[in-house]
């Protein structure tokens, strides 16, 4: 299965593998959004929409459009 | 020896502490203002230095990258490429968060490739043992080539020992960090054969930002040079994985976690304040406290400013010789500071809640609580801090919305911030509620005049939010969305940065607000006193001889007069012009003036009442409230200000855009008249219509 930020559960770490360039803002990747970099999901906003993460030391919130698009690769399941 | 003077540079990330470090460097010696022809505030503030050195500190906006995403970072870039301009640096301070090092050496490195001189301020020094945090400083100078001062904003600490390290700062190196030409070598060397002169990251900046340099070879060098926008954008992904893995190594020589040691706090707090019950519930309580307190607490402060005005009218008219002069003096222009004056306290209040919720990081989990549910109004989440601030004033909340990343969400955000509750709306809604509305207290707590107030604002809220769905259906632009919003950490508020804050904002208001209300007291006081022809000049025969036969007393005969000379004065004539468009709404033509002078800013409304019922009168000694209290309609005998015209006001003034500067900045930031055209014609078109349908059906 391929998983994204937005495939993760509260609380999971993951290694961001791939994402289309395009679909992603620069200034995501300024934060730190990067291939290689860690990421947690910390909290999901009460309607399930956006997503509070810990990339690479930055916290920061993104939308589910933008998350979808970042793939990654599970290191942490969060029991 | 001279003194020497300086320019100094902060530059940094939002919410590393730049502006606490501007303010301990500064103190209250700071000015605000705008760069030339756009609206970012400029902040400047002065500094004695060691060794006979001044400096000029610029506090720039804060900025993730020199890769612009908005008109605020844009002005870091052109000043920092600008070496003619008259601000640009000696010397750079980057300010950065210990506990964000990482991220925020990314512009660290960019500031370095540009060779200015450059020093790495670390805030927040203060929580390292708290984190775990070790920093091994002299390894990290040499690595990143620079001056380290290490300081804490909060606790003032390493402040004196920055300032020693901004004198020497011809010593310091200018080596740039990394080589930006390693991402694409080919390209790159192209660039330098045709620009040898130039530096390479400057053209690179050049070519992919949208940026006023160069302004004779920018088209040349976009022309030979540019590249497809996904080119570009690959090329700058690679350079952010450049600056990183240089990051990454010096970090990992020179910076120390131990992660056990670390006490998270901030996830704790999250959990409550982003809870799908308690977040709104907490939200909510905050807003509750801010609009009761606003009313309950500056109640005092502003009964004392409307009395000592009254006295002092009083006063003035008694003590200086009377004639045309004292008039001015006592009719026009103390009564119009006072109507500024009156607002300092709410205005204070409501600057200190803003700053409290922004300083303390609670803002960005609003932001994000928010976000879902303002999508669906066609807004973002981020379009709640417009809309909050909105509350202060219109003008620096549309300013606000430029972090909005995308174009239609942050245009609908413009358009209806203006109907949320702004301090100018206070004074008119303090003195009609208290005009109108009865002061009691319902079950036991609420008090009638407070709960009123929250109600207007929301209203205000709620025709935002209505109107925002209608555009959202209406306008046709789509565009990529984009939200990325940072989640800094909690902080406790600095009382020395609100302080700075309050002090500033409600300096600016006073000053810009209270031009406008003086001049415009002085004018209205002239159309007062004056009138043309027989009606005006001859008042006092006209009505004696009127009156003849009915034997006034001496006092009766005086208020006809003054009565008979407002009516046919240049102001009177004006006024009642208009009545006819005004009387549905339950107005008389002294109300008509007062909205179309507060046209140019509302809070004018009560000071153009103060002026006219002063004019002419006898009573100097009444406050404001009392003479619009006793104004009657000399036709029906009923109280002018009675709960039908109140309502009907009020709405008016929740619904109508009775600001000019609030057109000014949407077509600035708009950049075309169209926005605020429409703006305009459709909020004030609004407001007539529902006020003539409050005064109608409470008549």
């Amino acid at each position: 299965m391929r998983h994204t930020i937005h495939t993760m559960k509260k609380g999971d770490k993951a290694i961001i593998k791939d994402f289309d360039i395009d679909l992603v803002p620069l200034k995501l990747l300024e934060m730190g959004c990067l291939p290689g970099n860690n990421v947690e999901l910390l909290q999901i906003a009460p309607f399930g929409d956006p997503l509070y993460l810990d990339i690479n030391g930055s916290h920061v919130a993104i939308r589910i459009e933008t998350a979808r698009e970042i793939e990654v690769e599970l290191i942490e399941v969060h029991l | 020896m001279s003194v020497q003077n300086i320019n100094v540079a902060l530059i940094g990330n939002p919410n590393v502490g730049k502006t606490s470090v501007f303010n301990q460097l500064t103190g209250l010696n700071q000015q605000v203002g705008n760069y030339p022809g756009i609206t970012v505030e400029k902040k400047m503030g002065f500094c004695k230095l060691p060794h006979n050195f001044k400096a000029n500190i610029l506090d720039l906006p804060g900025t993730y990258s020199l890769n612009a995403s908005s008109m605020d970072e844009s002005v870091v870039i052109e000043l920092l490429l600008n070496k003619n301009d008259k601000l640009y640096p000696d010397v750079a301070l980057v300010v950065t968060d210990v506990e964000n090092l990482k991220r925020n050496l990314l512009l660290f490195t960019q500031i370095k490739d540009l060779e200015i001189p450059t020093i790495l301020v670390i805030n927040m020094a203060d929580r390292m043992e708290q984190k775990g945090i070790t920093l091994d400083i002299e390894k990290l100078e040499e690595r990143l080539n620079t001056k380290i001062a290490l300081v804490s904003s909060r606790k003032g600490l390493g402040i004196e020992a920055l300032k020693e390290l901004i004198v020497t700062y011809k010593t310091l190196s200018c080596e740039p960090c990394t080589i930006v030409s390693n991402i694409d070598p080919e390209y790159f060397k192209r660039l330098h054969s045709t620009f040898p002169d130039q530096l390479l990251y400057k053209l690179w900046l050049v070519i992919t930002q949208d940026v006023n340099f160069l302004k004779l070879e920018r088209n040349e060098i976009r022309s030979t040079f540019t590249r497809s926008h996904s080119d570009l954008k690959r090329l700058q992904q690679k350079e952010t994985i450049k600056r990183y893995q240089f990051i990454n190594e010096v970090l990992k020589e020179g910076l120390q976690v131990d992660a056990s040691v670390a006490r998270d706090f901030r996830s704790k707090l999250d959990r409550v304040l982003t809870h799908k019950f308690f977040g709104y519930l907490i939200f909510f309580a905050i807003l509750f406290l801010i609009f009761q307190s606003i009313f309950e607490w500056s109640a005092l402060p502003m009964d004392f400013i409307d009395t000592t005005f009254a006295d002092l009218s009083a006063v003035a008219a008694e003590k200086l010789p009377s004639g045309i002069l004292t008039d001015l003096i006592s009719q026009g222009i103390i009564p119009g500071i006072g109507g500024i004056l009156i607002f300092i306290p709410q205005i204070a209040f409501l600057f200190l809640f803003i700053s409290v919720l922004e300083e303390s990081g609670y803002m960005s989990r609003v932001v994000f609580l928010m976000d879902k549910i303002m999508r669906k109004f066609g807004l973002s989440g981020k379009s709640v801090v417009p809309l909050i601030s909105g509350t202060a004033c219109a003008i620096p909340a549309i300013m606000a919305t430029r972090n909005i990343e995308n174009w239609k969400e942050r245009l609908i955000t413009i358009l209806v911030t203006p109907f949320t509750t702004c301090s100018a709306r206070l004074p008119v809604y303090a003195i009609i509620i208290a005009l109108v509305i009865p002061d009691k207290r319902i079950f036991g707590i609420l008090n009638l005049q407070g709960l009123t107030l929250m109600l207007l604002y929301l209203l205000g809220f709620g025709m935002a939010i209505l109107s925002s769905y209608v555009l959202n259906k209406i306008l046709k632009i789509s565009g990529k969305t984009y939200f990325v919003v940072e989640m800094p950490n909690y902080k406790m508020p600095l009382f020395k940065n609100v302080a700075i804050n309050v002090i500033e904002k409600t300096k600016a208001f006073v000053y810009g607000a209270g031009k406008i209300i003086l001049a415009i007291s002085i004018i209205l006081w002239f159309l007062a006193s004056y009138g043309p022809g027989e009606a005006f000049n001859n008042a006092e025969t006209i009505v004696k001889e009127k009156f003849e036969a009915q034997n006034l007393s001496e006092l009766e005969l005086e208020n006809e007069i003054a009565s008979q000379k407002i009516e046919n004065s240049y102001i009177g004539i004006m006024g009642r012009a208009i009545e006819p468009v005004i009387q549905p709404l339950g107005y008389d033509w002294k109300i008509g003036i007062a909205i179309i002078s507060s046209f140019a800013a509302r809070e004018v409304f009560v000071g153009t009442l103060a002026t006219i019922y002063s004019v002419g009168g006898t009573d100097n000694e009444a406050t404001i409230k009392n003479k619009m209290q006793e104004e009657v309609n000399p036709v029906t005998g009923q109280k002018i200000f009675n709960l039908a015209s109140g309502v009907s006001l009020l709405l008016f003034y929740a619904f109508a855009l009775q600001c000019a500067s609030t057109l000014a900045i949407t077509k600035k930031e708009t950049n075309s008249w169209r926005w605020p055209i429409i703006q305009l014609v459709l909020m004030s078109g609004f407001a007539y219509v529902t006020a003539l349908i409050a005064y109608q059906v409470l008549h």
